[in-house]
């Protein structure tokens, strides 16, 4: 079975900071598998680089086992790759229906397109109305980015992002500065998207992760200590020294 | 739907209002109004081009005087070629036509606005900023030094270019043909920003992070995007030296740029019709400020300082608060 993502050797450099060192990391089809691993660990630093925001020193990265290594981030994207930002990153101005739209409208292909008003077009106002019902946003579509909760800019993310219809999803701690009740939601979410997309799963919340993860990567100074399952990574010592203990002595 | 309707019947208004100026100006006696009002239109399209890259798509390029000018000098120095009667190169031939020199001037602006955005996008930031006033200043020092054109002096073209059928020599018929270009000028203009074109630009001006996130290549939207802005300042230079019948080195100067840019933010960056309101605002200022004082530059200077200020959103913006719409 080929993974839906592979990475081989992946390094980054800043300066003298190893960044990200020799990272081996496989998600398999219909798999959500979790990074998890202290602040500053390069947990970021990895999607980064998976998206080709960032480019890396060595390493390959396969998508479906097409290299994707030297492929520019819109290329990624049209090959199926996705992701969600820690710190929201949407468009401010647009309603929630215009920041799902023009991402299924740059899916369709390229936008030379200079004279049809594209807020009267309405395949594309229609399937993202689909998508925004989807995440739960559906009652939210007319309203300006400017003007949504925390928790609901995190759902139009996801929304936006499976708007690109990804095989592969990278969620930068979805779960990030949500409540208890917006995090139970969007697990719920996550869980029942996992039929459609593999996950890179990347969070802080231990319940979220073990709610959700087939598998969990523990990341510890750019460098994965640990793969394994739920099971295997709770009782796994070097894991509670470098990451579960030391969390739970803070909280 | 009180705003859906009130729009349309304010722009027939103006409309009206401009197509009636030039009797009523000759009526009342204030012939000069004819004039100030064809360079308030002319300016009006150079600053909307202005602001499709500066406030639609977040770009600040402080040197689109470079394409006025180069719309201009097209204008120029086919005339020049046409008058002498020898072609430019060996082999292009001069003219005085106006179905023929605008669009070459939009074809020579278009591709030098491709040549420098090109290059200049690379960058982002202060350095866009710095390197397009540089382009247009290397472009500045080019004409000052070509004698063949006029150097310093500029080119004189003793008659506009001729429209078969009206009398280009009438200052009336420039003024209508100048209001028929800048309509169609602002409804392609309106097409475009509302187009997935547009769309894509107005995204990118809000987050280039997020644009790339769903799969858009940037590079090649905003060079298109300032492609089509250097074209538009293009059809305004020719425009002007047309109805000046003088091209120079003023033109591509920076200070034009940035009276360019003082009359996008005057009016309301971002805004379709703002950039024209600023672009009267500016040269109804200059003519009355000019008329009292040698310094009207400290006068206009207060007044961009208080729109800047307090009106947030320029002189568009504070007319709709006014009006109390939303801006």
């Amino acid at each position: 079975m080929t993974p839906v993502l592979n990475v081989k050797g992946m390094v980054k450099r800043f300066g003298g900071l190893l960044a990200t060192d020799h990272v081996d990391i496989t998600v398999n089809p219909g798999e959500i598998h979790a990074l998890i691993g202290p602040n500053g660990a390069g947990k970021t630093t990895l999607i980064s680089q998976l998206m080709g925001e960032l480019r890396q020193n060595e390493g390959t990265i396969e998508l479906d086992g097409v290299p994707i290594t030297s492929l520019p981030t819109a290329k990624r994207v049209s090959m199926g790759l996705a992701r969600t930002f820690q710190i929201t990153c949407l468009l401010p101005d647009y309603t929630v229906l215009d920041n799902v739209a023009i991402a299924i409208q740059v899916r369709q292909g390229h936008s030379f397109r200079f004279w049809g008003n594209v807020r009267h077009a309405q395949e594309l106002r229609q399937s993202a109305r689909g998508f925004l019902d989807a995440v739960g946003l559906g009652d939210r579509a007319g309203e300006l980015v400017a003007n949504l909760s925390h928790g609901e800019q995190k759902q139009l993310e996801l929304a936006v992002a499976l708007a690109t219809k990804p095989r592969l999803l990278l969620l930068d701690e979805p779960m990030a500065g949500l409540g208890h009740v917006e995090s139970q939601q969007m697990i719920e979410m996550l869980r029942g998207l996992r039929n459609q997309v593999s996950m890179l799963l990347v969070e802080h919340d231990m319940e979220a992760v073990f709610a959700l993860a087939d598998r969990i990567s523990v990341l510890v100074y750019g460098r994965i200590i640990a793969t394994g399952t739920v099971d295997e990574i709770r009782d796994n010592p070097e894991v509670r020294t470098a990451y579960l203990g030391e969390g739970d002595e803070l909280c | 739907m009180e705003k859906t309707l009130k729009r349309p019947v304010l722009l027939a208004g103006v409309l009206i209002a401009l197509i009636a100026l030039p009797t009523v100006a000759d009526t009342t006696g204030y012939a000069a109004l004819t004039s100030l009002a064809t360079r308030v239109l002319i300016y009006g399209i150079a600053a909307a081009s202005l602001n499709f890259v500066l406030g639609y798509g977040g770009m600040v390029s402080f040197g689109h005087a470079a394409f006025f000018g180069i719309g201009g000098y097209v204008v120029g120095i086919l005339y020049q070629h046409y008058s002498l009667g020898e072609p430019l190169f060996g082999f292009i031939p001069g003219t005085n036509q106006l179905l023929i020199t605008i669009p070459v001037a939009l074809v020579v602006s278009g591709l030098m606005a491709a040549l420098i955005g090109a290059l200049s996008l690379r960058t982002g930031g202060v350095q866009f900023i710095m390197i397009t006033l540089a382009f247009a200043q290397m472009l500045f020092f080019l004409f000052v030094s070509l004698k063949t054109y006029g150097g310093d002096d500029g080119l004189i073209i003793r008659r506009a270019n001729e429209l078969p059928g009206l009398n280009m020599r009438d200052k009336q018929t420039v003024y209508y043909v100048c209001l028929a270009i800048t309509v169609a000028f602002f409804f392609i203009l309106w097409r475009i920003v509302n187009s997935r074109f547009g769309n894509v630009i107005v995204g990118l001006r809000q987050s280039e992070k997020r644009m790339a996130a769903i799969g858009l290549p940037a590079y090649r939207y905003k060079l298109m995007a300032f492609v089509i802005s250097g074209m538009g300042c293009g059809l305004a230079g020719a425009l002007m030296a047309n109805f000046l019948r003088y091209a120079s080195p003023d033109m591509i100067h920076w200070t034009k740029s940035g009276e360019l840019m003082v009359m996008v933010i005057l009016g309301g960056v971002g805004t379709l019709f703002g950039p024209l309101l600023g672009a009267a605002v500016f040269i109804v200022l200059e003519s009355i400020l000019a008329s009292w004082t040698e310094n009207w530059q400290l006068g206009l200077g207060l007044i961009l300082l208080f729109v800047v200020l307090y009106t947030q959103g320029g002189v568009q913006g504070l007319g709709s608060r006014l009006l109390g719409r939303r801006a």
